[in-house]
C-alpha cells in the first residue's frame, strides 16, 4: 500500500514538473514563431485523439467519421461567432471589437460548450444507427457519416436556414471568425500565439482529467466489459446502448470543443478542412500510440502533428528534388503516415505506450470471439 | 408443477423459440417454486440452453409469455432482466479476460451503481464511497464462493478453472439476484469442486433465500441438489417431477440411452 502511493506521489511529482515545464515552453520562443504555432496545433490536436480514444480505445467503437465532429465544432464557431450572419446583430458578452461588428458574436467560452453540445447530440446521432452493428460495420458507417458531414459542409453554401442565413461558407469559408477574448484577459491577436498556446493546453488538460478519470470508473470498466464480452456485459446488467451512446457522446464533445477552438485559431471554417482524410489522421495518432493508452495517445498526437506540420513540409520537403525527382514531399504525407502504421503494425501494433488491457487483448486474443450477440432476431 | 402451484418465482408458459426451420424449444411450460433449486436436464441440443436464454432476454420467445416475480419479462432487454433480480452463468467461462476476479465481479454490481457519466468525471464523495463499497462487496462475494484471498487481484483468466466458475457464480452474486441461473456449472470439476459446488448451491439458498435453476450434465450432482427436475428432449418436455421419478421415467432413459434401452 506504501509502496503503491510513494508510486503514486512520484507520478504525480513527474507529471507536475513536465506540466510545469510544457507551461513556460512559449515563454522561450518568439510570441509568433512557427514553433509555438505546432506546438498549439499539436494541444488542439491531443484533444481530438483523446476524445476519439474514448470512442475507440475505451469503448472499442471503431469510428472512421470522427472529422464529423471537428466540423460540427468549428462551424458552431463560425456560425455563433463571425460575422457571417451579417444581417443579425446578436452580441453576448464579447469584447469591444466583436461588439462593434455586426454579425453573431456570442463570447468563446459559451461557444465551446455550444459545440459540445450540438457534438454530443451528433455523437447519438451517429450512434444509434450504429449500435445493432458489429465491429467492421460500425467503421463503415462512420465512415459515410463523416463523409456526409463534409458534403454537406462543401455544398451548405446553397442551403437557406433562413433569407441571408446560409449553412456554410463552402470552400470559400467563414472567415474572419471571432478571435477569442475572455474577460480580465486582452484580446487574443495573431500576432502573439502564447495565449493561444495556454488555452489549447488548458483545454488538452481538461480532457486528459477526464480520460483518465472515465477509464477507472463504473463506466469505464462497463466499456471494458461491452468490448470484450458484450453478451456477458449486458447480462451483468450493463446497458449496451445507453453506455455505447455515453462513449460517442463524450468523445465526440472533444472533438467539438477542439474544432471551435481551432475555427477561432486558424481564423476560418473551410469545407476542405473536413476531408475524410483528417479523420484517418486522428486516428493514426490513436493507434500510433496505443489504442486505450492516455499518454500513448498523447505521444502519437505531438509525433504526427509535428511529422505532419515540420518534418515533412520543412525538413525533408526537398528531399525528392535533390535525388532528382520532381515533387514535394508534403505530397506524400499520407503515404507516409500510411507507411508508417504498416511499420508500427508489423513491429509494435500496442502502440508507443501500450495500455495493459489491449495489449492483453491483442496477445491473448480476447474479445475477438464469439462475443457480439447477433440481437436481429431471424 | 400445476396452475395451482402458490408461489412461483418463474413461471414460463407455452415458451417455443424458433430460428429460421429449427424449433429449438417447443411450446414448453415450466414453473420454479420459490426457493428451490430446480434441474433442467436432456441430452446435448435439447434447447436447454436456448430457454436460458429466452429467460436471461438474450433472445426473444417466438411464442408465449415468461412472468418472474410477478412482472411479464417476455423479450425484455437483457440488463433489465438482470435489474429485476435473474443473474446467470454460462456454459463456457465468460469472464472479462483482462480484468481482475474483483474488478469482474464489481461489473455484476453495475445495475446497484449509480455513479453516472459526471459523477465519475468529478469523481464525488459519494462516487468514491459506492466504489469502496463495491470494491468490499466483490470481495465479500469471492470470499463467499470459496476464493483464497490471494487471487482476488489477480487477473480472470491466470485463476484455475474451478476458480473462474466460482468468480463467475460471484459475479453473478453481485446483483442481489433472486433467482439464480447456473449453465453447466460442474463443467470440467473434478469430483471434490463437484461436490464443493453442490454445497455452495444448498448454502445459497438456505442463507440467501436465492432460487437456483440449473443445467446440468453431471447426473450426481443433479440428483443430489435438485428438488425437483424437468427434462427436454428436441425442444420439448419430455418429463417433470422429483428426481426418484424422473430416474426412472422411460421417456427420460430412452432419452438418453436411445431405444430399446427401456426394455432390455
Amino acid at each position: 500500500m506504501t509502496a503503491a502511493m510513494g508510486n503514486r506521489n512520484v507520478k504525480i511529482a513527474i507529471f507536475l514538473v513536465g506540466l510545469f515545464i510544457v507551461a513556460i515552453l512559449p515563454l522561450f520562443f518568439n510570441e509568433s514563431s512557427g514553433f509555438i504555432d505546432d506546438c498549439t496545433l499539436a494541444l488542439a490536436y491531443i484533444v481530438m485523439a483523446l476524445g476519439l480514444n474514448i470512442i475507440v480505445g475505451f469503448a472499442g467503437l471503431l469510428d472512421l467519421g470522427y472529422v464529423a465532429f471537428f466540423a460540427i465544432g468549428a462551424y458552431t464557431m463560425g456560425w455563433f461567432a463571425s460575422g457571417f450572419y451579417a444581417e443579425a446583430d446578436i452580441h453576448v458578452f464579447v469584447g469591444e471589437f466583436a461588439s462593434s461588428i455586426p454579425g453573431i458574436h456570442v463570447n468563446f467560452l459559451i461557444v465551446l460548450i455550444i459545440a459540445a453540445a450540438f457534438t454530443t447530440l451528433a455523437g447519438i446521432v451517429i450512434g444509434l444507427p450504429t449500435l445493432r452493428l458489429r465491429g467492421d460495420y460500425i467503421a463503415i458507417v462512420t465512415l459515410a457519416f463523416g463523409e456526409i458531414i463534409h458534403r454537406i459542409a462543401i455544398n451548405g453554401d446553397e442551403v437557406q436556414i433562413a433569407e441571408g442565413f446560409p449553412l456554410t461558407n463552402g470552400r470559400q469559408g467563414i472567415t474572419p471568425v471571432d478571435k477569442i477574448d475572455l474577460p480580465f484577459i486582452e484580446p487574443f491577436t495573431s500576432l502573439n500565439l502564447r495565449p493561444w498556446y495556454w488555452v489549447a493546453l488548458a483545454l488538452a488538460l481538461f480532457v486528459l482529467f477526464v480520460n483518465f478519470r472515465l477509464r477507472d470508473s463504473r463506466l469505464g470498466r462497463a466499456w471494458i466489459a461491452l468490448r470484450e464480452d458484450e453478451v456477458a456485459a449486458i447480462s451483468m446488467g450493463i446497458p449496451a446502448v445507453k453506455t455505447k451512446l455515453l462513449a460517442y457522446g463524450t468523445g465526440a464533445a472533444f472533438g467539438g470543443m477542439s474544432g471551435a477552438f481551432l475555427a477561432s485559431y486558424l481564423n476560418t471554417v473551410n469545407a476542405d478542412q473536413f476531408a475524410f482524410s483528417f479523420s484517418i489522421f486522428v486516428l493514426a495518432m490513436v493507434i500510433l500510440g496505443g489504442l486505450g493508452s492516455i499518454w500513448g495517445v498523447v505521444l502519437g498526437a505531438v509525433a504526427l502533428t509535428f511529422i505532419n506540420y515540420r518534418l515533412i513540409p520543412d525538413v525533408l520537403n526537398d528531399v525528392p528534388n535533390k535525388v532528382g525527382l520532381d515533387f514535394d514531399l508534403s505530397e506524400l504525407s499520407f503515404g507516409i503516415f500510411g507507411f508508417l502504421l504498416v511499420i508500427m503494425m508489423v513491429l509494435r501494433p500496442e502502440g508507443l505506450i501500450p495500455e495493459r488491457r489491449r495489449q492483453m487483448e491483442l496477445e491473448q486474443g480476447i474479445g475477438t470471439g464469439d462475443t457480439e450477440l447477433d440481437l436481429v432476431e431471424p | 408443477m400445476t396452475d395451482a402451484s402458490p408461489d412461483l418465482i418463474l413461471d414460463a408458459r407455452d415458451v417455443s423459440k424458433v430460428f429460421g426451420g429449427l424449433t429449438a424449444v417447443g411450446g414448453v411450460n415450466f414453473g420454479i417454486p420459490r426457493g428451490g433449486i430446480v434441474s433442467l436436464i436432456g441430452p446435448n441440443g435439447a434447447g436447454k440452453t436456448t430457454f436460458f436464454n429466452m429467460l436471461t432476454g438474450l433472445y426473444k420467445p417466438t411464442t408465449g409469455r415468461i412472468v418472474f416475480d410477478e412482472k411479464a419479462i417476455t423479450g425484455g432487454r437483457p440488463d433489465k432482466i438482470m435489474a429485476l433480480g435473474i443473474a446467470r452463468t454460462f456454459q463456457n467461462i465468460r469472464l472479462f479476460g483482462t480484468m481482475s476476479a474483483r474488478e469482474n465481479v464489481m461489473v455484476g454490481e453495475h445495475a446497484r451503481m449509480r455513479a453516472g457519466l459526471f459523477g465519475s468525471i468529478l469523481r464525488t464523495p459519494r462516487v468514491r464511497r459506492e466504489e469502496r463499497h463495491v470494491s468490499d462487496k466483490a470481495a465479500e462475494e469471492l470470499a463467499y464462493v470459496g476464493l483464497p484471498p490471494n487471487t482476488f487481484d489477480q487477473l480472470a483468466i491466470n485463476l484455475s478453472y474451478g476458480d473462474q466458475r466460482r468468480v463467475e457464480i460471484a459475479r453473478a452474486l453481485a446483483s442481489d439476484p433472486k433467482l439464480l441461473l447456473l449453465d453447466e456449472p460442474t463443467a470440467g470439476m473434478n469430483p471434490q469442486e463437484s461436490d464443493e459446488l453442490t454445497a455452495l448451491m444448498h448454502r445459497l439458498r438456505d442463507e440467501r433465500g436465492l432460487t437456483i435453476l440449473l443445467i446440468e450434465h453431471d447426473m450426481k450432482v443433479v440428483m443430489g441438489v435438485s428438488e425437483y427436475i424437468t427434462v427436454l428432449d428436441h425442444g420439448e418436455k419430455i418429463a417433470e417431477g422429483l428426481p426418484e421419478q424422473v430416474r426412472n421415467d422411460d421417456r427420460v432413459i430412452e432419452a438418453y440411452l436411445g431405444k430399446g434401452a427401456v426394455h432390455e
